[in-house]
């Protein structure tokens, strides 16, 4: 009842002052609409600059490091034990980057059910011969298929079939910029020297465009057997191991993991890039901080507002008050308009920001680095409409307590002795 | 009916500002159920002040009040508005309608605030005070779409909504020509026979 009569006199104050009231609600149906907007946005950018190194960047790679054995011959000496031994001049045995226990690990990797998928990979130094000049770059050896099924080669092949590349023998998919600066067209033979001098014709089948420059001047791909092949080694040499997980997090404790298990190096993703991972977090606090910033300049409005019509209605409430409302039911009245403004304002301000990001998603946005961003982005995560619901109701709250309360400490003496 | 429903003991009343003041000085008295009762005296001796104190509205004061045979002096905020809607209906030298909503929701509101009857119920007894008043016909009115007289009699049917122990009216009059005056004043004085309700009011006169 009480409650209902409470309802009923705030909808009148408000209903009476509509034109103050639309303005203040329209504050806050502006500031969640460029909350809305801008976190949609800036996450959208985020996940496609992140995706930059995500998609192609396995969770955890296993390889081999090129390095001095860490188990000395001295170490196994009977008599120099309990001695510290040092040892100057180390220098790494010969011996290939090979995974030698390639088998076995595949075979763990399929029965480990954290495990999305994996592909091998073989990385050669090589030269790409230009004339007289010899261009330094990569050749990734891949499993066609895996790579697209796990880190969206398809996407990044911008010119030709991607799987032409498993299906031509000797093949090759250039980077982007190497192909520029090989004058390279699709069709083309192009050469290509390994570091141990052995050379190759081989036939460009695509463009490759990672979004990064320096790296499409450098690498390239062919087939896991065309590489074997360049580099004179047995259908079993592999370099590495690109495994993807089905939970990105899980990443640095299962690499910790792998690399006791098969003994090999393992690295996460995230030790790998963790610069990205700092970028997009600042970039997130930024946005949050201007959107937050909106919905307090907002809320002062609504103070303003609040203010103005208390002063206005300081009759109303002496009256209400003498006739037996107490200073808490003036209180709950005027909280209830601060939270009307902030309900009304905020539902038609996600609905403003929904439509608003829709209509930045539908922005032609192409840029060389990209192939495949066609527009802008934009990340519809409902959490943004969720803070951003949440935010207006609680701004517009506080935004209302302090003229509330001075509303229900009026002393109706003073107002009524003062006419 | 010789209830005594209103009793002050002893009451003072000092103002600070500018300099302290006693405007009241130990006023005792009490009044019965279904009298008539008038506080005369010039302007500035301080009728207003004792109103708003036998109100409950100002508690700032020396003295005992009771009202009903409970006495005001330690009660809250929330129980003193309580026992304004309840037990005491106040009419003021202005009307203090409130212009957001019609004449019968402003006398219906007092009404709702007690919450005895339902909706319904209170709007019947609201339009039966207009009635009584006889400006049942403005009911559905603004109340700035009234006359001076007509607007102080739907401020004193809003007194009247929750069946009062007490009317007051501090110079209901005041701001009135001599015809309404005169309409207010017997309204006033029929009151206090066809209710039981007792009616303290000042005038300057
Ligand atoms: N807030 C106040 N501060 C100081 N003096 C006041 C205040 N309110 C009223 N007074 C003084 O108290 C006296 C009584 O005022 P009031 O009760 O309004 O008189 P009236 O009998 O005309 O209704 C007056 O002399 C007035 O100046
Ligand atoms: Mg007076």
């Amino acid at each position: 009842m009480n409650f209902k009569l409470i309802n009923s006199i705030s909808v009148s104050l408000l209903v009476a002052r509509w034109k103050q009231t639309l303005v203040a609600a329209i504050g806050v149906t502006f500031s969640i609409t460029m909350f809305i907007a801008l976190l949609s946005f800036m996450s959208g950018l985020n996940d496609m600059l992140d995706g930059l190194i995500v998609n192609r960047t396995p969770h955890i790679r296993l390889y081999n490091e090129i390095q001095a054995s860490k188990n000395q011959p001295i170490d196994l000496s009977e008599e120099f034990k309990g001695h510290y031994n040092f040892i100057r001049s180390l220098k790494p045995k010969n011996e290939r980057a090979q995974i030698h226990n390639f088998p076995a690990i595949m075979k763990a990797l399929d029965n480990d059910d954290r495990v999305l998928g994996y592909a091998p990979k073989i990385v050669a130094q090589v030269f790409y011969n230009v004339g007289a000049i010899d261009l330094t770059g990569v050749i990734n050896g891949v499993n066609v298929d895996e790579e697209a099924r796990l880190f969206k080669f398809k996407d990044y092949v911008t010119a030709g079939n991607y799987i032409d590349l498993k299906n031509i023998p000797n093949s090759i998919i250039l980077g982007k910029g190497a192909a520029e600066k090989m004058l390279a067209n699709l069709g083309d033979v192009v050469q290509v020297t390994t570091s141990k001098g052995e050379r190759m014709q081989l036939k460009v089948v695509g463009y490759f465009q990672s979004g990064i420059q320096e790296v499409d001047k450098v690498q390239s791909y062919a087939s896991i057997s065309t590489a074997q092949k360049l580099l004179g080694e047995s259908n079993n040499y592999i370099t590495d191991i690109q495994v993807k997980l089905k939970d990105i997090t899980w990443a640095p404790k299962m690499a910790k993991e792998y690399g006791n298990l098969f003994d090999i190096e393992a690295v996460d993703i995230q030790t790998a890039n963790s610069q990205f991972e700092t970028g997009s977090s600042i970039r997130t606090l930024i946005s949050y901080a201007v959107g937050i910033t909106l919905l307090i300049v907002a809320g002062f409005g609504i103070y303003n507002i609040l203010n103005m019509m208390i002063y206005e209605k300081m009759d109303s409430i002496a009256i209400l008050k003498a006739t037996g409302f107490s200073g808490n039911d003036v209180n709950r009245i005027f909280i209830t308009i601060a939270l009307s403004i902030g309900f009304f304002g905020g539902g038609m301000g996600l609905l403003l920001g929904f439509g608003l990001s829709n209509l930045i998603d539908n922005i032609p946005f192409n840029t060389a680095s990209l192939p495949t961003i066609k527009t802008f982005p934009i990340n519809y995560n409902p959490k943004f409409y969720l803070i951003g619901a949440v935010f207006s109701i609680v701004t517009t709250y506080l935004a209302g307590y302090f003229p509330s309360r001075k509303a229900s400490k009026i002393d109706p003496v003073v107002i009524i002795r003062g006419k | 009916m010789d209830k005594i429903i209103l009793q002050a003991n002893n009451i003072s009343k000092y103002f600070h500002d500018p300099s302290t003041i006693q405007v009241l000085k130990e006023i005792t008295f009490f009044l019965n159920r279904g009298e008539f009762t008038s506080i005369i005296g010039k302007s500035g001796c301080g009728k207003s002040t004792l109103l708003y104190i036998l109100s409950t509205m100002d508690t700032d004061y020396t003295g005992d009040l009771s009202i009903d045979g409970v006495s005001m002096r330690d009660k809250k905020e929330g129980e003193l508005a309580r026992v304004r809607n309840e037990k005491i209906g106040f009419v003021f030298q202005f009307h203090y309608l409130l212009n957001e909503f019609n004449v019968l929701r402003n006398v219906m509101l007092p009404g709702l605030k007690l919450g005895k009857y339902s909706e319904k119920e209170v709007e019947e007894r609201a339009y039966q005070k207009l009635k009584i008043l006889g400006i049942e016909k403005e009911a559905l009115k603004i109340p700035n779409q009234l006359s001076g007289g007509q607007k102080q009699r739907v401020a004193i049917a809003r007194a009247m909504v929750n069946d009062p122990l007490i009317i007051m009216g501090d110079e209901p009059t005041g701001n009135l020509d001599k015809k309404n005056t005169e309409i207010v004043f017997d309204i006033f004085k029929e009151l206090s026979y066809s209710t039981l309700g007792y009616i303290l009011f000042s005038t300057h006169n």
